[in-house]
């Protein structure tokens, strides 16, 4: 069973932020921002074509400085938000911001990808968060499955929920939450659970996982050295509300189940030098991918611990070409391994993500501004299916 | 008759037929007629044969003359007048000597007649006696016959008349016997008379004998009872009471209670008394002055063995002798009483009863002397517990001796197997403290503040006498152990101890449990990880033990192993570790600790550098005046310095002899075909053209990349210094790449790290395996620094070098 080869995209600038686009469900759509200090930044809307493996891009100026995070909105296709540094006063200050992109590039356009690479066009600004009491912005976030009108800001300290008025126009902070402590903490990375009617927040700060309920704005838990070092990224169980994955310098991944904090459930040490993100596959959350500054990425198979831990049985007269596989199946039970290694990458890669119109599709960018898009393993995915 | 006929007396056969024709006329004179031996052609009927039956002279004599001439004829006549003359002197003489014989016997005969007829009136005379005789006896026997019926009688009488006496005296005479305490002649006399006094019961007179007899007995064998009951007595005493009372027929079981109980006291008051000693023992140890006055195991087991044990054989002998052995002789005096079913159950009774016994006070005694053994904790010498063991074994030997069906040895062997096993335990967990002990000593050695003036124990030492130590605990564990199989020890035949005890409990469950544990608690200082950079142990820790593992793969293992296999020769089939697997192991362990110790040096360095880089204000920063780096280096060296102690140098790529010589621009210039945008060129690139020439030397980037092999940053190390310090440079470097990366920089922040990089790059090449690898990753750091910096403009190779040089 031939798989696909990987379809690989440079950018002319070095990059660290992706993201898909949520709100499209159709066709597969990510979003890459460069960091440039010298030269304009951009956002490359990047459109994949699977059937014919082709992929098209369009160019979106973001001309305010280099882009550190990206997240798009989850209800509206061309609202998105950008965290990005700019130097005033031989001072770097990171700030965040909506944006509209131009309508006509919101659902894709195959017609003319040569021509809009050498115009690009530019973002519409739609405003600011403001953040000059508050310091560095690290991310924002979208309230998952939201209308898109709540987001979450991390900014040194703090934690910031806003209200977006007058369709996005507007942006109010409806309430903050500070992280006290001895020494300077800084949150670096956050992710908004899709649980609990969207009521948790889960943060890093260093070592720490914390998590927060964003009705009270108070700590609920918090994972005291969840990692040996700096905690990179979380990210969310979609199927699973207490299971929580987390990734840091330590080269480690870390499944938690928030109601028992002292253990992780499981823990994968497959990278060989810092794990910079994690992204559970938003459908079948056993798929597991992370990117590490070993230039890798690593899809893992965790069945143990996934909502679907048996995996779905086989008919026996199913499929005869896939005999082997399944009967391995079936003798003993699944076990959590590695589905594939992927060296397309030659820098560290910074940023991974699933794509949100087909599931067994999903990029990964890395430093020096190459993008990579591969797809789970047919074998794996029918095993997943069948 | 040819012979006769021939008258040639020249014929050399005419003598012989001359006797032959004599004899022939003999026969016929007695009538016997000799047929067959006629002359040899002739007829026997011819008539012409002069000697034949049918002789007729006419026909011979005209035979005669037809067929002879006249000489002839006067041959004929004067041989036949010579024979007739010849027969008749013959015949005269056989008539003479028969003569005289024939007139003997008519005189025998004639003497006979007269005798007989005198001996027939003496016959006649003796006939006419005997009727005489004959009429007399029976005349007397007719008389006689009367009187000796009465005789027989009377002597039936007086017989009975004595055994009667005898009951009639009996009471009086038990009673005499019990007053001088002569219970067994009382006893042997009333079995006597038991029977008989039985049979007659049904008369008063013998009634009343025996209601006397029986009270009297009843009195005795309550006073035997009570001597049985007595506890003074000794066990011979009591084994006579039993008897006596066993032939007065009482009912054997209750004996048999009794007889138990009664031994069952004296027994317990042994056990109680080994009991007390028990109790005491552990209350004097906890005393330290007392603890010395404790009797020890040896003296315990043997007085244990020399009373309770002892005591038991001998109640065992006496009740089997009693009960057991001599039941078919009671049954059979009981068998006219009780009937044969009852008696006939009494031994399997008996010895139900014995081996219930037995079973109930040697569990007890087991339950003391395993409590005994299990106070023995030291893990020191165990000769004396092998010696106590061995000797609690022997004695049971002689229970199973006297008892064979008991299960009782198989229970001390099964203790001996318990104390045994337990001492494996002990042993492992003593060595398991053992090494624990050692390790925190290793521990505060190698984190003890260094004295001035005082040199610090080398790491090289320290693991010497680690190993060493350990080495010589495990052997002497290991001949402790071998007491257990040596020749002299009565259990050392067992099964268990020439089989599982060497294979499983030894070498499996002592030698190779404790390798396992060293190999394990080493392992989990690899997974206590030191959280938030505060490492638990300290990395020269992992290192010694590394080293030690890793000695253990290459000869310990196999050297201990050995000596066991040598010591402890298993004929057990069950399967062993085998030495490579345990090697192994070791060997796993080895290399994750020194992978682990990699990764936490890299990380002390990698926070150094991380903190340096964060805090630092890189754009607003001074124009660079001196190097930031000396203490990655300073550690760096330190770290050489404490590997090189305990591992090899290992092998450098070969690269050309000035590497300290190279210079900066030596890493800018000879680098850059090889990684395009290293910094000085692709620096000037990204200046002026980088819309366009970016895409190209992207591109050239990662062509070169694709060449240039992937830099595993925490990979696995080889078990030499150059190895081990690669991985941490590599560690310490790619972090300084991944903060930097994350930073803004001013020109001088720049600067500030081309001088670093070129400082760490002077430096540290010559702990690597290939300098290479430090190369490009320095390169990286300045190529990402300049990417990152708002004002690029490099800094002059030589002021570099300047302020390198100055420090």
């Amino acid at each position: 069973m031939e798989d696909d080869a990987p379809v690989i995209y440079g950018l002319e600038f070095q990059a660290r932020a992706l993201t898909a686009q949520t709100a499209e469900t159709e066709s597969i759509r990510f979003l890459v921002g460069t960091q440039s200090l010298k030269y304009d930044n951009q956002i490359h809307i990047v459109d994949f074509d699977d059937e014919n493996n082709i992929i098209n891009k369009n160019v979106l100026l973001h001309q305010v400085g280099e882009i550190w995070h990206l997240s798009a909105s989850p209800a509206d296709k061309s609202v998105l938000t950008t965290c990005y540094s700019k130097t005033s006063d031989s001072k770097v200050v990171t700030c965040a911001a909506i944006w509209r992109m131009p309508k006509e590039l919101e659902s894709g356009n195959h017609e003319s990808p040569d021509d809009s690479s050498s115009n690009p066009q530019t973002l519409e600004l739609l405003c600011h968060l403001d953040n000059t009491a508050h310091g560095n912005m690290a991310c924002v976030l979208w309230e998952p499955m939201g209308d898109g009108k709540r987001l979450i800001s991390l900014a040194d300290n703090h934690l910031q929920l806003w209200d977006l008025q007058e369709s996005s126009s507007k942006a109010v902070i409806s309430s903050s939450a500070t992280l006290e402590g001895k020494g300077q903490l800084k949150l670096t990375s956050g992710r908004w659970s899709p649980h609990h009617n969207c009521t948790q927040v889960a943060t890093a700060n260093d070592t720490a996982i914390r998590g927060w309920d964003i009705r009270s704005m108070s700590q609920i838990y918090c994972i005291e050295n969840a990692h040996g070092q700096l905690v990179r990224d979380l990210d969310f169980n979609p199927n699973k509300q207490y299971y929580l994955a987390s990734c840091g310098d330590d080269c480690k991944v870390k499944f938690w189940d928030v109601r028992n904090i002292n253990e992780p459930v499981k823990s994968l040490e497959d990278h060989s030098h810092w794990v910079w993100s994690v992204r559970y596959n938003n459908s079948h959350d056993q798929l597991v991918l992370t990117g590490s500054s070993d230039s890798r990425v690593i899809l893992s198979n965790m069945v143990s611990i996934s909502s679907e831990p048996f995996g779905h049985l086989v008919d026996e007269d199913d499929l005869s070409d896939q005999e082997d596989n399944h009967q391995d199946k079936r003798k003993e039970p699944l076990q959590d391994s590695i589905i594939a290694t992927y060296e397309e990458h030659e820098d560290s890669v910074y940023a991974v993500e699933w794509s949100s119109a087909d599931p067994w599709l999903f990029a990964s960018l890395s430093y020096d501004g190459r993008l990579v898009i591969n797809r789970v393993p047919r074998a794996l995915k029918y095993q997943i299916l069948l | 008759m040819s012979a006769v006929t021939d008258p040639d007396p020249d014929c050399p056969g005419s003598d012989p037929a001359r006797k032959r024709r004599a004899h022939g006329m003999l026969k016929l004179y007695y009538g016997i007629n000799e047929e067959g031996k006629p002359g040899e052609k002739c007829d026997p009927l011819d008539p012409c044969d002069i000697n034949g039956a049918r002789f007729e002279p006419e026909v011979y004599l005209n035979k005669l003359r037809k067929d002879s001439s006249l000489a002839e004829l006067m041959d004929q006549e004067t041989g036949m007048v010579k024979q007739i003359r010849s027969l008749d002197s013959d015949m005269q003489t056989l008539v003479y000597e028969n003569y005289n014989k024939f007139i003997s016997a008519t005189d025998t005969i004639r003497k006979m007649k007269n005798d007989f007829k005198k001996m027939e009136d003496e016959m006649d005379c003796l006939a006419a006696n005997m009727a005489a005789i004959t009429e007399f006896s029976a005349r007397i026997s007719g008389t006689l016959q009367g009187q000796h019926q009465q005789i027989t009688k009377l002597s039936g009488v007086h017989t009975l008349l004595r055994k009667l006496q005898f009951l009639f005296e009996l009471p009086s005479r038990l009673n005499q016997c019990v007053a001088m305490e002569a219970f067994p002649q009382a006893v042997t006399y009333y079995t006597k008379a038991r029977s008989v006094l039985h049979q007659y019961q049904n008369m008063p007179s013998f009634q009343g004998i025996q209601n006397d007899c029986q009270n009297i007995m009843a009195q005795l064998a309550q006073k035997l009872r009570e001597k049985f009951s007595d506890g003074v007595s000794s066990s011979s005493e009591l084994s006579e009471c039993v008897e006596l009372l066993l032939r007065l027929d009482e009912p054997a079981e209750e004996l048999c209670d009794k007889f138990l109980s009664h031994a069952q006291c004296r027994l317990e008051e042994e056990l109680a008394g080994l009991e007390a000693e028990l109790g005491a023992g552990p209350h004097q140890q906890t005393l330290p002055t007392a603890s010395s006055s404790s009797t020890d195991i040896l003296e315990f087991i043997d007085k244990g063995c020399n009373n309770f044990v002892s005591s038991l054989c001998l109640v065992i002998a006496s009740y089997q002798e009693l009960f057991i052995t001599s039941v078919p002789g009671m049954s059979v005096s009981t068998r006219l009483q009780d009937g044969e079913l009852a008696s006939r159950d009494v031994p399997r009774m008996a010895s139900g009863k014995l081996v219930e016994f037995v079973d109930g006070l040697c569990g007890r005694y087991f339950s003391v002397v395993e409590q005994r053994i299990r106070e023995e904790k030291g893990v020191g010498d165990n000769s004396l517990l092998v010696r106590a063991l061995d000797r609690f074994h022997r004695r049971l030997q002689a229970v199973s001796k006297v008892l064979p069906g008991s299960g009782v040895p198989a229970r001390g062997t099964e203790i001996v197997v318990g104390a045994a096993r337990g001492r494996v335990q002990q042993y492992l967990a003593g060595l398991k403290s053992f090494y624990l002990d050692s390790l925190t000593d290793v521990r505060q050695a190698l984190s003890a503040p260094r004295l001035p003036g005082k040199e610090a124990p080398s790491l090289a030492e320290v693991l010497g006498g680690l190993s060493s130590a350990v080495l010589t605990q495990v052997k002497s564990v290991l001949a402790y152990m071998h007491l257990f199989t040596a020749k002299d020890v009565s259990f050392a035949s067992k099964a268990y101890f020439k089989g599982e005890f060497c294979s499983q409990a030894v070498r499996e469950g002592l030698v190779v449990g404790f390798i396992q544990f060293i190999c394990q608690s080493s392992q989990q200082f690899c997974e206590s990880v030191g959280e938030r950079g505060a490492p638990s142990t300290p990395p020269s820790l992992l290192l010694l033990l590394s080293r030690l593992c890793l000695d253990y793969e290459s000869s310990t293992i196999s050297y201990i192993l050995t000596l066991a296999d040598e010591q402890f020769l298993g004929q057990d089939q069950s399967p062993l570790t085998p030495v490579s697997v345990l090697c192994a192991q070791a060997r796993e362990v080895a290399q994750r600790l020194l992978n682990h110790y990699v990764k936490l040096q890299g990380l002390i360095v990698s926070q150094m550098l991380r903190k340096s880089v964060e805090t630092r204000d890189w754009i607003n920063t001074i124009e660079p005046a001196m190097c930031a780096m000396k203490r990655v280096v300073e550690d760096t060296t330190a770290i050489g310095v404490q590997v090189g102690l305990l591992y090899e140098e290992g092998v450098r790529k070969a690269q050309s002899s000035d590497s300290s010589k190279r210079t900066f621009s030596v890493y800018s210039s000879r680098q850059q075909p090889r990684y395009a945008p290293s910094y000085t060129p692709s620096l000037s690139d990204a200046l002026v053209c980088r819309p366009q020439r970016s895409m190209d030397t992207n591109l050239l980037s990662n062509i070169q990349k694709l060449f240039s092999e992937r830099i595993d940053i925490f990979s696995t190390v080889e078990f030499n210094k150059v190895s081990v310090l690669t991985g941490i440079i590599k560690i310490s470097l790619k972090t300084l790449l991944e903060c930097v990366r994350l930073r803004s920089f001013g020109r001088f922040g720049l600067q500030q790290i081309q001088v670093d990089c070129h400082y760490l790059q002077l430096y540290l090449w010559r702990f690597v395996s290939d300098e290479n690898v430090v190369h490009s990753l320095l390169d990286e750091i300045v190529g990402s620094a300049a990417h990152r910096c708002l004002d690029p403009a490099p800094m002059e190779q030589s002021v570099i070098e300047v302020i390198c040089e100055r420090g």
